[in-house]
């Protein structure tokens, strides 16, 4: 056989099996994103698939921005349907989504997650403050008018009513929602408690934002670890070095309260109802995007985002809420936003 | 013959050896047989440290997995109220099916008031929190139950539910009174009542076929996860793997092999193969993503995609093997043939083709149970995750629907917040490696029953 003759039959053969399969057209819901919101997400798939006749939603992780930049891929019916996110969608992502043709995107706020900063179940108990957290694992603190590299190595450096106990830290890394909100919420916050952000504009002549990306800069000395995984692996490498106290979700500890004891972060213990009214400080929403292109041509769609924030779902006692969601106090607004497919742009 | 010594004669003295005796050894020789013995004890403790890994292995994946194969059930009598599930109380099967799970939660709570009362248990927990026992799924199953059989509307059914995971859990050792301490999803007044119907013969833990036929399920209930949807998903790909690499491997093997002229082209093509074989898998599942799905538009999370992705990166591997084993056939035989007429193809497919078949064969299978434990390329094209839910309905379904595999299901377990999934995933390591045991199994019985040797 020639190689042409090779080359176009093998040619015909993959032309065949594309045929094939485009003139299936997809019938289930396609849900890519936060490996924080998969729990739920898979939760409400399950519930829908036995409630409805529609198939089951596909639920896959991977992360909120790999989540997003899916989603952002174009419209049709080989690209996902909803993008789950433990952050806003940011600026640039709605942007790239424009420039692909995803010009209408609905945004859904499920509810609220907390993050909880946990250690081995019996190990030292600790009580911690943004501020504290900042002192450890900032890259460079200011001290007597100039930038120098932390010197902290025990809790105790940090904050004298802390257990003198070596520091070491895994929080999640940067392909993680949950990493933003670390760096907003505890970093930046305690960077401002301790004043070391004025010191840092007076080091630097005012630059505020320079100020901010060295407030939530981490050391790289070994002492704060970057957990690009999700919570499991946190927790295993608390169960092989004890020494260590991970950043989790408060469901993810919730499921686990017999390997881990949960810290308090300003005098506050976190669960659902101090995070729901807010007294705890660390909490952010958690979303979930959906492609108006899709609504009425993949079935079952519409059906799923409404199902997902009905209030026996996401309600106070919903299934989601016994898992760990503290449940958004305006979910009714929520649900009129979805039954109306209101755009981000509209808001 | 003179040599020979004459009976009765005196030996004559004879000056001693210059060297050492043969039967005595010098110190070189000592060295150099205990340097024999240390060679050979140090292949003896590398094959030891093997077979010691290989038994704590083996010991992990059972002693950890075992317990999945078991499940704990409780039975309970429901009451079908016909004014919570049929308020018009017509059975129409359409306003029967609008009663949503939900609906069904307070009939469960209901039912189980009733065994606390028939028990006599003294408990103090609310009717609410006694459905912590029971499954999430129970509502489910109740619903099926209704839909199928609407009749059963009026009645007090008694149905066995899945007990939830903690109670599974307690039951199997791995929750205790201790550990609930802190626990929202059980406490230890629920164990009482464990306790109380166990002796009662109420709660039972009995084989699960559920977990080897079964679908998976939501982070909320671990004791309702299977692995049988994504077994069926593995095989689906394998199918795939199967159609495609084995003819495609074998032609051009045989092309390679047999007809090929020698020269720069077959020289570069041949390199390439087995570089190819080399490839970590992850860049097949890439080349996948953005050939099969981006630019051919497949549907994602399809085992068409997948088997075509582990057909890429089997194909090297059976190449190889069948071309070994294409060589292996004696020239002899195929010279014979040509030698009486024969034409080129006859040669070869009268001949060697069945003599080399069964190395081609082991070849093939062992490929197959290499890409029957591959994960990292299904990661890429959206296998992995919460996908293996629903049975497909047809083969062309089983192609095409979202569907994942079986290492894909363990890997998703295996990162699950809830303990009671590291169990399943240990359970579905035993599962795939029966598959992979019997795969292997088959290889060694082909070679074993039709190799030749010359």
């Amino acid at each position: 056989m020639s190689f042409v003759k090779l080359t176009a039959s093998s040619a015909a053969l993959i032309a065949a099996t594309a045929g094939f399969a485009t003139a299936q057209s997809r019938d289930n819901v396609q849900v890519a994103g936060s490996s924080t919101v998969l729990p739920y997400a898979s939760i409400v798939a399950e519930a829908f698939g036995e409630n409805f006749d529609f198939p089951t939603p596909v639920v896959e992780s991977g992360g909120s921005s790999a989540g997003l930049a899916r989603f952002c891929e174009g419209v049709g019916e080989n690209t996902i349907d909803i993008a789950n996110a433990s952050r806003a969608i940011r600026e640039g992502e709605v942007e790239s989504c424009a420039a692909n043709g995803v010009n209408e995107i609905i945004e859904v706020r499920i509810g609220y997650d907390g993050i909880v900063f946990a250690s081995d179940i019996d190990g030292e108990t600790f009580a911690f403050t943004p501020a504290d957290w900042y002192q450890a694992l900032a890259a460079e603190i200011p001290q007597d008018g100039a930038m120098v590299a932390n010197p902290n190595a025990s809790w105790a450096d940090v904050n004298a009513e802390l257990p003198d106990q070596e520091i070491l830290a895994f929080i999640p890394g940067t392909k993680h929602g949950t990493r933003e909100v670390f760096e907003e919420k505890v970093l930046l916050a305690g960077c401002e408690e301790t004043g070391a952000y004025e010191q840092i504009l007076e080091i630097n002549g005012g630059d505020e934002d320079a100020a901010e990306a060295a407030c939530m800069e981490t050391r790289t000395d070994g002492v704060s670890v970057d957990i690009d995984g999700d919570y499991t692996e946190t927790l295993a490498r608390i169960e092989a070095n004890p020494q260590g106290i991970g950043v989790f979700g408060l469901s993810f500890y919730e499921n686990n309260t017999d390997s881990l004891q949960v810290a308090t972060m300003s005098g506050v213990e976190p669960s659902t109802e101090t995070i729901a009214s807010g007294e705890y400080p660390v909490s952010r929403p958690l979303y979930f995007y959906i492609k108006k292109a899709h609504l009425g041509v993949i079935p079952g769609l519409q059906e799923f985002a409404e199902f997902f924030v009905a209030d026996e779902i996401a309600g106070p006692d919903g299934p989601l809420s016994a898992y760990g969601l503290v449940a958004d106090p305006e979910l009714a607004a929520t649900q009129e936003a979805v039954a109306n497919g209101t755009t981000m742009d509209a808001m | 013959m003179t040599d020979i010594p004459q009976p009765g004669a005196t030996p004559v003295e004879r000056p001693a050896p210059k060297g050492d005796s043969l039967l005595v050894t010098d110190a070189r020789t000592k060295r150099r047989n205990r340097a024999e013995r240390r060679f050979k004890a140090y292949g003896i403790a590398a094959l030891g440290v093997g077979m010691a890994f290989l038994v704590a292995l083996l010991w992990a994946i059972l002693s950890n997995g075992l317990t999945a194969f078991t499940q704990s059930y409780v039975q309970l009598d429901v009451p079908l109220l016909e004014e919570k599930l049929d308020k018009d109380g017509d059975r129409d099967p359409a306003k029967i099916a609008k009663v949503s799970t939900f609906g069904y939660a307070p009939l469960i709570e209901a039912g189980l008031v009733d065994l606390v009362e028939k028990t006599r248990v003294e408990t103090e927990l609310a009717p609410k929190a006694l459905t912590k026992i029971l499954s999430s799924s129970a509502a489910a199953q109740l619903r099926d139950r209704v839909l199928a059989n609407p009749d059963l509307i009026g009645q007090t059914v008694s149905v066995e539910l899945l007990a939830s995971s903690r109670v599974d859990g307690y039951l199997k050792g791995r929750v205790s009174r201790a550990s609930l301490a802190r626990d929202k999803n059980l406490d230890a007044e629920h164990l009482d009542l464990i306790d109380a119907w166990r002796d009662a013969g109420l709660v039972e833990k009995r084989f699960n076929w559920d977990f080897i036929t079964g679908a998976d399920a939501s982070d909320s209930r671990p004791e309702q996860a299977g692995i049988g949807v994504a077994m069926l998903g593995s095989l689906f790909m394998m199918l795939v793997v199967l159609i495609l690499s084995l003819p495609i491997g074998v032609a051009a093997s045989i092309y390679l092999e047999e007809f090929a002229p020698q020269n720069r082209l077959t020289d570069m093509i041949e390199v390439n193969i087995s570089n190819l074989a080399a490839v970590p898998s992850i860049v097949f599942g890439i080349l996948g993503l953005a050939v099969f799905i981006q630019f051919m538009h497949l549907p994602q999370s399809a085992p068409l995609v997948g088997g075509l992705v582990l057909t890429l990166m089997t194909l090297p591997t059976i190449i190889i093997s069948t071309r070994a084993a294409l060589k292996a056939v004696p020239p002899s035989i195929r010279n014979a043939a040509l030698g009486v007429g024969a034409s080129k193809m006859q040669a070869v497919t009268h001949h060697v083709l069945p003599l080399a078949m069964p190395g081609i064969l082991t070849g093939t299978i062992l490929g197959l149970a290499q890409a029957l434990g591959e994960t990292a390329p299904l990661l890429l094209i959206g296998m992995v995750g919460y996908i293996a839910t629903n049975y497909p309905d047809g083969v062309a379904e089983g192609f095409l629907a979202p569907n994942s595999a079986m290492p894909a299901q363990i890997y998703e377990w295996a990162k699950r917040a809830d303990p009671a999934f590291y169990e399943r995933a240990w359970g579905g390591i035993i599962v795939l490696l029966v598959f992979l045991l019997a795969m292997n199994l088959i290889a060694v019985l082909l070679r074993r029953r039709f190799e030749r040797r010359w």
